[in-house]
C-alpha cells in the first residue's frame, strides 16, 4: 500500500467541494479515462474582481488524485486568477504533506486543470505541454519521456550526463539499467551505440596538489553547482568546515531532516570526489560536531 | 470488527498446523541436513518427508522430480534459462500475453539477448487460440511456458492439452502453476508437462519457499551451482523449516481439495452474484465457467480501482485491483488490456480471492459494503451522471489532452 500522509487520506475519505457546479463560468477538463485519471475543475469567478468565489471538482482516479483535487479547490478559493495561476503542483503536494513520487502526477493534473479552467474563463485555448512516460527514477520521480527528451535535446551519452541534467539516477541508482536502455535507444536513432565504458572520467591532468585555500574553493564550487537543485526542492546546503578528508556541511530548509538527506549527501560526496580527485567524506555538521568532540577531546 | 481477507491470490495466511510443523526446525532441529551427525540426519529425513508430501499433491511419479527453490519466480527463471541453455540452437520461446511478470519480464529480457518470443493472444474471456499455438510450435522453440491459472481472473488454461502438443512437436513445456496448485487437482505423472513452478505462500505455507517440478529425464542446467543440495540441481543450504512447512501445507491442501472446489466455490459464487445483483454497470472478467474456484474479478465501470481498495480497506476488507495506480504505472493491468476490456472498466477491476478460511458472514458483509463504495466513488466521477453513466461518457467529458 502507498505511504499516504494523513492529510491525503483525510482529503480522500472526506473530499471537499466535490460534485458538479451548475453555474460555473470556468471549467477545466484534463486527463482521460485511458490514463486512469481525469479531473473536471469548475470555478465560479467574479467577473469584476477576477476572484474565485467557489470551486468544485469531479474526479475519476485513485486516492491521491481525489485528494489532490480536493486540496486544489481549497487552495484556490478566494484567490485572484493571476495568483491562482502561480499555484504549482508542488504547492498542492505540500498542502497534502507530500505525495509518493509515483503519485506526483496527480498534483500535476490538478495544476493543469486549474490552468485549463482559467484559460476557459478567459476564452483562451490551453495546450497541454507535457506527456508522461513510465516512471524510471523513483527517488526523484522522473519519467522516461522527460529523460528521453533531455537526452535528445542535449546529446547526452552517459548515465552520469543524465544524472546531471535530470537528477534521474542520482539517488539509489537502482534505475541505471533503465537509463542505459533509454540511452541505447536514443543513441541508436543517431546510428551510435551506447557504451558504458565511455563514462571513464576524463583524464584531466590532476592538479598536483591543492593548497588548503584552493581545495576549499573547489569544494565551494561543487556545492554551488548543486545548490539550484536543492533550492528547487526548497532546501539548501552550506559548508561548515573542512577537516582533512572530512567535509562538514549544514543541510537547511526542506533538506534538514529530509528522508532523502543521506541520498542527497551521497550524491554530493560523489561529485566532490570526482572534482577533487581524492576520497572525501561528507558529514552533516550536527553529527560532525559529535564525532569531532570525540576525536579532539 | 475483524478484518476480512479476500486477497488470497496475493498471499495466504500460514496454516496453524503448518506453523507448528516448522517451528522445531528453528530450534532443536536446527542441524544441516548434509551433516553426518544426528543433528543433521533427522532434518534430512524431515525434508524427505516434505518432498513426498509435495510429490503427492502434484501427482509426480518420483520424489526426485521435486526441487525446492526460494520462490515461484526462481522456479520460473530456472525453468526457462535451463531450457535455453540446454538447447542453444533453439532461439524461440512461446508464452502468453497474460503471464505473471515473473515470466513476462524474463521474456522481455531474453528478447534483448536475441530470442524471439511468441506471446499468444487471448480473447475477451481470456481464452487462448490453440490453432495460433499450433502454428508457432516448431523445432526452433526452446520452451513453451503457459500459466495453469491466471492470477487476476482465475481463468484456467488447457495446459495438459498444450503440453501434449508441445511434446508431439518435440518442445519442452513449462507451466507456472503458482495459482493452481492446491486449488485444482493436479496429476503430473499422467501429463506431458516437463516443468512446473509452485510457490509456498499461495497455499498457506510461508513466503520464501517454492518448488520446481522437473520430469525425470528432461535435460536440465541449474541456475545456482555450488553444493550438492537438491542433487546438484539447486545449490545452497536447504531452507529446512520452510521446506517442512511446505510439505505440511501440501498435505493440508490435499485434504481440503474437495472443500476448495465445493464450499469455497459456493461462497465465491455467492459473493459475485450478490455484488452483481446490487451494482449496475459491473461485470465479471475472464472465463467464468472455467476458472479457479476461489477467484472473482469484477470490473466496476467508470471508477478507479485504487480508490475502491482504499475505501474497502477502511471497512476492513482486503482485495486487489488491476488498476494502473496500484502498480505505479500508467497502464491498467496487462491482463485486462490483453482481453480487450475497455479502459472505462479496466481501471475499476477488483479481484476478490477467497480461501478455505473465508466465512459466509464475511461474504455477506462484503456484499453489503461494495455497492455503497461504488456509489460513493461514482458520485465523484465526471463520467457518471445522476443515475447512470453520463450519456456518451466519452463526449460528456472530452478533455483538452488525452
Amino acid at each position: 500500500m502507498w505511504d499516504y500522509s494523513d492529510k491525503v487520506k483525510e482529503h480522500f475519505f472526506s473530499p471537499r467541494n466535490s460534485g458538479a457546479m451548475e453555474d460555473a463560468n470556468a471549467v477545466g477538463d484534463v486527463g482521460s479515462i485511458n490514463c486512469g485519471d481525469a479531473l473536471r475543475l469548475m470555478l465560479k469567478v467574479d467577473p469584476d474582481t477576477e476572484t474565485i468565489q467557489d470551486a468544485r471538482f469531479q474526479t475519476f482516479g485513485c486516492g491521491s488524485a481525489i485528494a489532490s483535487s480536493s486540496a486544489l479547490t481549497e487552495i484556490i478559493k478566494g484567490m485572484k486568477l493571476d495568483d491562482a495561476l502561480k499555484v504549482s503542483n508542488q504547492d498542492i503536494a505540500d498542502y497534502l504533506d507530500g505525495l509518493p513520487p509515483e503519485k506526483m502526477h496527480c498534483s500535476v493534473m490538478g495544476r493543469e486543470a486549474l490552468q485549463a479552467a482559467i484559460a476557459n474563463y478567459r476564452g483562451e485555448e490551453w495546450k497541454d505541454d507535457h506527456e508522461e512516460g513510465a516512471l524510471i527514477c523513483k527517488c526523484f520521480a522522473i519519467d522516461a519521456v522527460l529523460i528521453e527528451d533531455t537526452v535528445r535535446a542535449n546529446n547526452l551519452s552517459t548515465v552520469e550526463d543524465v544524472i546531471h541534467y535530470t537528477k534521474a539516477g542520482g539517488g539509489c541508482s537502482s534505475c541505471h539499467e533503465g537509463i542505459e536502455e533509454i540511452l541505447t535507444k536514443v543513441l541508436a536513432e543517431k546510428g551510435e551505440t551506447f557504451s558504458p565504458h565511455t563514462v571513464e572520467i576524463k583524464e584531466e591532468a590532476k592538479p598536483a596538489k591543492l593548497t588548503n585555500l584552493q581545495r576549499i574553493k573547489r569544494i565551494e564550487m561543487v556545492l554551488e553547482s548543486v545548490r539550484p537543485q536543492l533550492q528547487r526542492d526548497h532546501g539548501d546546503i552550506e559548508l561548515v568546515d573542512v577537516d582533512g578528508k572530512t567535509i562538514y556541511v549544514n543541510m537547511t530548509g526542506a533538506c534538514a531532516g529530509c528522508q532523502m538527506e543521506a541520498l542527497t549527501l551521497q550524491g554530493i560526496q560523489q561529485k566532490l570526489m570526482e572534482d577533487l580527485g581524492e576520497f572525501v567524506k561528507i558529514v552533516p555538521s550536527r553529527a560532525g560536531s559529535l564525532s569531532r568532540a570525540v576525536c579532539h577531546p | 470488527m475483524d478484518a476480512i481477507y479476500l486477497d488470497n491470490n496475493a498471499t495466504t495466511r500460514v496454516d496453524d498446523a503448518v506453523v507448528a510443523a516448522m517451528l522445531p526446525f528453528f530450534t532443536e532441529q536446527f542441524g544441516n541436513p548434509s551433516s553426518m551427525h544426528s543433528f543433521g540426519n533427522k532434518v534430512g529425513l524431515a525434508i524427505k518427508k516434505a518432498r513426498m508430501q509435495v510429490q503427492e499433491l502434484l501427482g509426480a511419479e518420483h520424489e526426485s522430480e521435486i526441487i525446492f527453490t526460494s520462490c515461484g519466480t526462481e522456479s520460473d527463471s530456472t525453468a526457462l534459462l535451463s531450457a535455453i541453455k540446454a538447447n542453444p540452437e533453439r532461439k524461440e520461446i512461446i508464452t502468453t500475453s497474460i503471464e505473471h511478470p515473473a515470466i513476462l519480464n524474463l521474456c522481455t529480457h531474453l528478447e534483448k539477448e536475441g530470442y524471439k518470443v511468441h506471446y499468444l493472444k487471448v480473447d475477451e474471456r481470456g481464452r487462448l487460440d490453440l490453432a495460433e499455438y499450433a502454428r508457432v510450435l516448431s523445432d526452433k522453440v526452446a520452451i513453451v511456458s503457459v500459466m495453469w491459472a491466471n492470477n487476476e481472473t482465475g481463468t484456467l488454461f488447457p495446459v495438459e492439452e498444450m503440453a501434449q502438443m508441445a511434446h508431439a512437436a518435440g518442445v519442452l513445456f513449462h507451466t507456472d502453476a503458482v495459482q493452481a496448485v492446491g486449488k485444482v487437482p493436479i496429476d503430473l505423472k499422467n501429463t506431458a508437462i516437463d516443468l512446473l513452478s509452485l510457490s509456498g505462500h499461495k497455499l498457506h505455507a510461508p513466503k520464501g519457499i517454492g518448488v520446481l517440478y522437473l520430469k525425470r529425464g528432461v535435460r536440465f542446467r541449474p541456475l545456482l551451482r555450488g553444493g550438492h543440495q537438491e542433487r546438484g540441481r539447486r545449490a545452497g543450504t536447504e531452507n529446512t523449516a520452510s521446506i517442512v512447512a511446505l510439505g505440511m501445507a501440501c498435505e493440508q491442501a490435499m485434504q481440503h481439495m474437495h472443500f476448495e472446489n465445493t464450499e469455497v466455490k459456493r461462497l465465491r459464487d455467492r459473493l459475485e452474484a450478490g455484488i452483481l445483483a446490487k451494482v449496475p454497470r459491473a461485470f465479471p472478467t475472464g472465463d467464468v465457467t472455467n476458472r479457479l474456484p476461489n477467484t472473482s474479478n469484477i470490473a466496476f465501470e467508470f471508477i478507479e480501482g485504487e480508490a475502491i481498495l482504499l475505501l474497502l480497506n477502511k471497512f476492513g476488507i482486503a482485495a486487489s485491483s488491476g488498476s494502473a495506480c496500484t502498480s505505479g504505472s500508467l497502464e491498467p493491468s496487462h491482463v485486462m488490456r490483453a482481453m480487450g476490456i475497455p479502459y472505462t472498466a479496466a481501471h475499476g477491476t477488483t479481484r476478490f480471492s477467497l480461501s478455505r478460511y473465508t466465512t459466509e458472514a464475511e461474504v455477506d458483509r462484503v456484499i453489503t459494503v461494495v455497492p455503497e463504495i461504488v456509489a460513493q466513488l461514482r458520485r465523484l466521477s465526471p463520467y457518471w451522471g445522476e443515475t447512470g453513466p453520463a450519456t456518451e461518457p466519452e463526449k460528456a467529458f472530452a478533455p483538452v489532452y488525452a
